[in-house]
């Protein structure tokens, strides 16, 4: 129980520390917030164990923490230090992270449940027993390579828990514009695969659902679509002020704070003392003190590290000069300069 | 027929035993696509695939080119290693966005290579219309992180393929359909066929000109050639480029420096195709050695059209070739 409160506030103390980073001018490009939604991210990761993948959207980052993610490397990746998982070529969570069993997103959304298929796949290949969750906002679950993996991680009948997060707001767009469905449960009917819904705000709901999903899977038994019902409570992107949102929804939906409602629900059945929750907060806010100190002193990749890794062989790293118009070894001659030899056709 | 150690082979069959063998050797190495198992491939390249290596290895899926590349990029970030069937590479236009975007960006962005290989028939001549004829390579051109291949040759198919499959890297790799059946080569039985990615090579060697094509217009190219050289008495060099990416600029800057002028002749359309980039390359590295302009023989900036007189049409065809040759001979 208390782990599972330490990831909660773990999560959500981790994104405020960015917010103040990203006002001091740290964090490089946007920043995305999971408020509102961290029982969701960390309930599942939580149920998942050593083996497993998990393929997370820009709010789960919760989930990543509970698969054992560095704060620190959070940190690195939203101010770009060569340090970082991606080494500063690319931002958010779009890491890849084989040890922990964490496959990153990319921007096109969808396109991540497709790769998972793959994952999932191995595992089916090489008779291993382990499950890969990923998570789809209900609005990247319009996509079509959202559809495409659905269909044949069905068809194939992988091991995968697939978590469709309903919190209402994809970008500008609200849920009710971008489907007809009442029920987002009924959306499964479609893959022929069982959906539970929960709701996504509870966090030992969310962890015995997880639970069961991952569990029937690891059985061979299939996908499961797992719809969690919760609410993002902030805009898109730091930049988003949110300002389409009716404000009567902001606040039902702050009367059932995820982390709130966990310690007081710990408190009062006796599971957990205030004092104890009080420790473990103190214990985030020195330990992430200390991970934003370490990491705000190291610095940006080197600029010449942009022409490397492109391909598995350096040999075939950009080749920079004559992209810039330049001709190695000709630099400062003029016309005709190092023209052909009178005598003839130059050699081999 | 056996003859001498050597065993005739068409392409496709080429094609067919560089899967096996890589299959055969390497039990991470599987396929995944549409009507590839129990129905052996649209052009019958995986006949009999699914009885010697089972469900596991040739993978029937749905009729979902993006799912099919997402899951062999997820396999391969796991270290088994895919080859992604496109049923007409045509289809190939669906699964762009899991190219591009994930599969070449893969190494850059996260240091987890994406080692698969995209395979399918490209190509026309075969009276196929609009959506069974293409050829993509420009689609895919300015996405650095891809590799891409057009082999001529069984053999070149058969060692490309093979290279491919083991190669770290996402490999885009365009059979042409119209060679699958009609090129048939004398492969050796008992030698190792394995050809490295990012080497051209000389398909008829000349002194009086150069022309740099790849696919089944090494042919149409050679047999311009041989016209030019029979009629004209000038010897005209082909260059056969097998991969055109990494693009082997060296051997067409050495070619063109000794003969001093060059045409280049592709299937594609003109527009954007890979011409202007051998063009651009050439200006770059061997202005001082040309002694006419660069020309260029494609096909024409259409779709591929379906009616026999209009397809003819669309492509480049032999006199094209000729009488581009004769323009630069005597220029």
């Amino acid at each position: 129980m208390r782990t599972l409160y330490r990831y909660l506030w773990l999560t959500r103390a981790l994104e405020e520390r960015l917010e103040i980073i990203f006002k001091q001018g740290h964090v490089i490009g946007g920043l995305y917030r999971s408020l509102g939604q961290e029982a969701t991210a960390v309930g599942c990761g939580y149920a998942l164990t050593d083996g497993d993948w998990i393929a997370p959207s820009i709010r789960d980052l919760g989930g990543l923490l509970a698969r054992g993610l560095d704060p620190r490397d959070v940190l690195r990746q939203y101010t770009a230090r060569g340090t970082s998982l991606c080494a500063g070529k690319d931002n958010t969570n779009h890491f890849t992270v084989p040890e922990l069993g964490i496959l990153g997103p990319i921007s096109p959304l969808g396109t991540q449940l497709c790769v998972l298929n793959g994952v999932a796949l191995s595992f089916r290949t090489r008779r291993e027993p382990h499950v890969c969750l990923t998570f789809q906002g209900e609005g990247a679950s319009r996509t079509g390579t959202s559809h495409e993996g659905l269909a044949m991680a069905a068809a194939l009948n992988l091991p995968i828990v697939v978590v469709l997060e309903h919190n209402r707001w994809a970008f500008g767009t609200p849920s009710t514009a971008v489907a007809a469905v009442k029920s987002w449960a009924d959306v499964a009917g479609a893959y022929g695969v069982p959906a539970v819904t929960v709701d996504g705000n509870d966090v030992l709901q969310v962890y015995d659902a997880a639970t069961q999903a991952i569990a029937r899977a690891r059985a061979g038994d299939g996908m499961t679509i797992l719809i969690a019902e919760t609410y993002r409570m902030l805009g898109h992107a730091q930049h988003d002020a949110q300002k389409y949102v009716p404000e009567h929804e902001l606040s039902e939906w702050k009367d059932h704070d995820p982390i709130q409602s966990f310690s007081d629900y710990l408190i009062e059945f006796g599971f957990e003392s205030e004092s104890t929750l009080d420790q473990i907060r103190s214990e985030v806010a020195v330990e992430l003190d200390a991970a934003a100190d370490e990491v705000l002193a190291e610095g940006y990749p080197s600029a010449d590290e942009a022409r490397t890794r492109v391909y598995g062989d350096p040999a075939l790293d950009a080749d920079v000069p004559w992209s810039r118009g330049v001709v190695p070894g000709y630099e400062g001659l003029t016309s005709g300069k190092r023209g052909r030899p009178a005598a003839g056709p130059e050699g081999a | 027929m056996e003859n001498g150690g050597t065993v005739e082979t068409t392409y496709l069959g080429a094609i067919r035993e560089a899967l096996q063998e890589e299959m055969r050797a390497d039990e991470t190495v599987f396929m995944l696509g549409e009507d590839i198992g129990a129905y052996g491939g649209a052009f019958k390249v995986t006949e009999g695939f699914l009885e010697e290596f089972g469900p596991d290895r040739v993978i029937d899926t749905p009729i979902s080119e993006a799912a099919i590349v997402g899951a062999a990029i997820g396999a391969a970030h796991m270290g088994l290693k895919p080859v992604a069937e496109m049923q007409f590479i045509d289809f190939i236009a669906p699964a762009f966005d899991m190219i591009v975007n994930f599969a070449a960006k893969s190494r850059y962005r996260t240091g987890i290579g994406a080692g698969l290989v995209i395979r399918g028939p490209c190509g026309a001549g075969a009276r196929s219309g609009p959506f069974h004829s293409q050829s993509v390579e420009s689609y895919f051109a300015n996405v650095p992180g891809l590799k891409m291949i057009a082999p001529a040759r069984a053999y070149d198919a058969k060692g490309l393929l093979r290279a491919a499959i083991r190669d770290p890297d996402p490999v885009l790799f365009f059979e042409h359909k119209f060679l699958y059946r009609r090129i048939k080569e004398q492969l050796p039985v008992d030698e190792e066929i394995f050809v490295p990615l990012g080497k051209a090579r000389t398909h008829r060697e000349g002194t009086d000109l150069t022309i740099v094509t790849y696919g089944a217009m090494v042919y149409k190219s050679t047999d311009a050639a041989d016209r030019v050289s029979a009629e004209d008495g000038a010897e005209v060099e082909v260059i056969d480029l097998r991969t055109l990416r990494p693009l082997d600029t060296a051997a067409i800057v050495e070619s063109v420096r000794r003969t001093g002028r060059l045409l280049v002749v592709h299937e594609a359309p003109r527009f954007g195709g890979f011409a202007g980039e051998i063009t651009a390359q050439v200006c770059e590295q061997a202005f001082e050695w040309l002694d006419a302009p660069i020309r260029r023989v494609t096909a024409i900036d259409t779709p591929v059209p379906y009616a026999p007189t209009l397809e003819d049409y669309y492509l480049p065809g032999e006199d094209d070739i000729v009488s581009a040759a004769r323009w630069l001979l005597a220029y």
